[in-house]
C-alpha cells in the first residue's frame, strides 16, 4: 500500500535523485544526443518538488497530474512530453484515491508505459526508456503475483530496469536524436533508460526505508 | 482564414520563420511563434504551443509546423490539452518548417481549407532547390 503522504515522499526523493545524477544523465546524453537530459530532468523535477507542497493534501490522482503538467511545461526536451504523458496516464488510473494498493500500482505502471508507447511511437528494443520500463513492469507484476510485498517487488523491478539499461548498450538507437548516429550509438547506454531506472530505484529505496 | 503556428526548439528559429513569412505581406494571416522553453532554453513547451494555437485561430483552424523530436510530441500534448472544438480544427504538417511555413502562409492567404494548406506545406518536402 502506498499512502498519499508516502507518494509525495517518493516523488520528492525522485527529484533529489535526479538532482544528484544531473551530470551523469547529461554526460550520457552528450555521447549520443543533445547533452541536455540531466539539465532538463533536473529543471522539471526541481519544479515538481516545489509544486508538490501545494497539492500534498489532495488525492493521489491530483498529485500525479500535477507532476505530469509540471513536467510537460518545464522539461523542454523529449523527456517532458514522454514522462509527462506517463504521469498523466498514471494519474487517470488512480483518480480520487487517497492510497494505492498493489492493483492500482500495476494499473498505473501499465498505463504509464502505454502512454509512452503512444507518445513516442516506440517499442522495446529501440534504445529508449521503454527498455528499462517494460522489463521493470513485468518484474513488478510477476513479483506481486507470486506474493512478494510491494517493497520487494520494486527491488525486482529496479533490478530488471538496471539490466534493461545494460541491454541498451548493446543495441542501436532508432528513435530520438541518438538515431542520427546509427551504429555509432552502440556501446553507449541510453540516458532515458537510465533516468527511468533511477526513478524506479528511488521508489524501491523509499519503500524499503519505510520498513526499517 | 487558417492560422499558422511555428514550433521550434529554438525561440530564435521560430521567430525568424515567422519574420520570414510575414515578409510575404499577408497581413490578414495570423502566424504565431512557439519556440524554446518558458525560461529561454533550447527545447519545446506544450503550454506555450497551446497558447500560440489559441492566438492563431480565428475560427477556421490552425496548421502547426514543427522542427523535430520533442517539437512533434509537445505539439501532440498541446492538442490533447485544447478544448475539443479547437482540437478538431488543428493539424500538424509533416514538412520542413521554413519552406513549409512559407508555402502554408501563401496558401492560407488565398482562403484555402486546413487540408489544402497542410497539403501545400507538405509538398515543400519534395521541392528541388539545386538542379544538377
Amino acid at each position: 500500500m502506498i499512502t498519499r503522504d508516502l507518494l509525495v515522499e517518493i516523488l520528492k526523493n525522485v527529484a533529489d535523485t535526479i538532482k544528484e545524477n544531473k551530470e551523469l544523465l547529461t554526460d550520457l546524453d552528450a555521447a549520443i544526443g543533445d547533452a541536455d537530459h540531466g539539465i532538463n530532468m533536473n529543471k522539471g523535477f526541481k519544479t515538481v518538488s516545489e509544486k508538490l507542497d501545494t497539492v500534498k493534501d489532495k488525492d493521489c490522482g491530483t498529485i500525479l497530474k500535477t507532476v505530469a503538467m509540471t513536467l510537460i511545461s518545464t522539461v523542454g526536451g523529449a523527456s517532458g512530453p514522454l514522462y509527462g504523458t506517463a504521469f498523466l496516464k498514471a494519474s487517470m488510473a488512480v483518480n480520487g484515491k487517497m492510497e494505492l494498493d498493489n492493483e492500482d500500482i500495476i494499473k498505473m505502471f501499465d498505463e504509464a508505459i502505454k502512454g509512452i508507447v503512444m507518445r513516442g511511437k516506440a517499442q522495446r528494443g529501440e534504445k529508449t526508456m521503454l527498455d528499462a520500463l517494460i522489463p521493470a513492469y513485468e518484474a513488478l507484476k510477476g513479483s506481486l503475483e507470486k506474493g512478494d510485498d510491494l517493497s520487494e517487488a520494486f527491488i525486482e523491478a529496479a533490478d530488471a530496469a538496471k539490466e534493461g539499461v545494460e541491454y541498451t548498450k548493446t543495441i542501436k538507437a532508432t528513435k530520438g536524436r541518438a538515431s542520427y548516429l546509427g551504429d555509432r550509438s552502440i556501446g553507449h547506454q541510453d540516458p532515458g533508460a537510465t533516468s527511468s531506472y533511477l526513478i524506479l530505484r528511488t521508489v524501491a529505496n523509499t519503500l524499503n526505508q519505510q520498513e526499517d | 482564414m487558417i492560422g499558422i503556428v511555428v514550433v521550434s526548439h529554438s525561440e530564435k528559429i521560430a521567430q525568424g520563420v515567422v519574420e520570414l513569412c510575414s515578409q510575404m505581406g499577408r497581413e490578414n494571416i495570423k502566424i504565431e511563434a512557439a519556440g524554446g522553453t518558458g525560461d529561454g532554453r533550447i527545447g519545446t513547451d506544450a503550454m506555450k504551443i497551446m497558447e500560440a494555437i489559441k492566438r492563431a485561430d480565428n475560427g477556421d483552424g490552425v496548421l502547426v509546423l514543427v522542427d523535430m523530436g520533442s517539437a512533434v510530441m509537445s505539439t501532440e500534448v498541446a492538442l490533447e490539452l485544447l478544448d475539443e472544438d479547437l482540437r478538431n480544427k488543428v493539424l500538424i504538417a509533416d514538412a520542413p518548417i521554413v519552406e513549409g511555413s512559407i508555402g502554408a502562409v501563401v496558401q492560407a492567404s488565398m482562403g484555402s481549407s486546413l487540408e489544402e494548406v497542410k497539403s501545400v506545406a507538405e509538398q515543400s518536402k519534395s521541392m528541388i532547390k539545386v538542379k544538377e
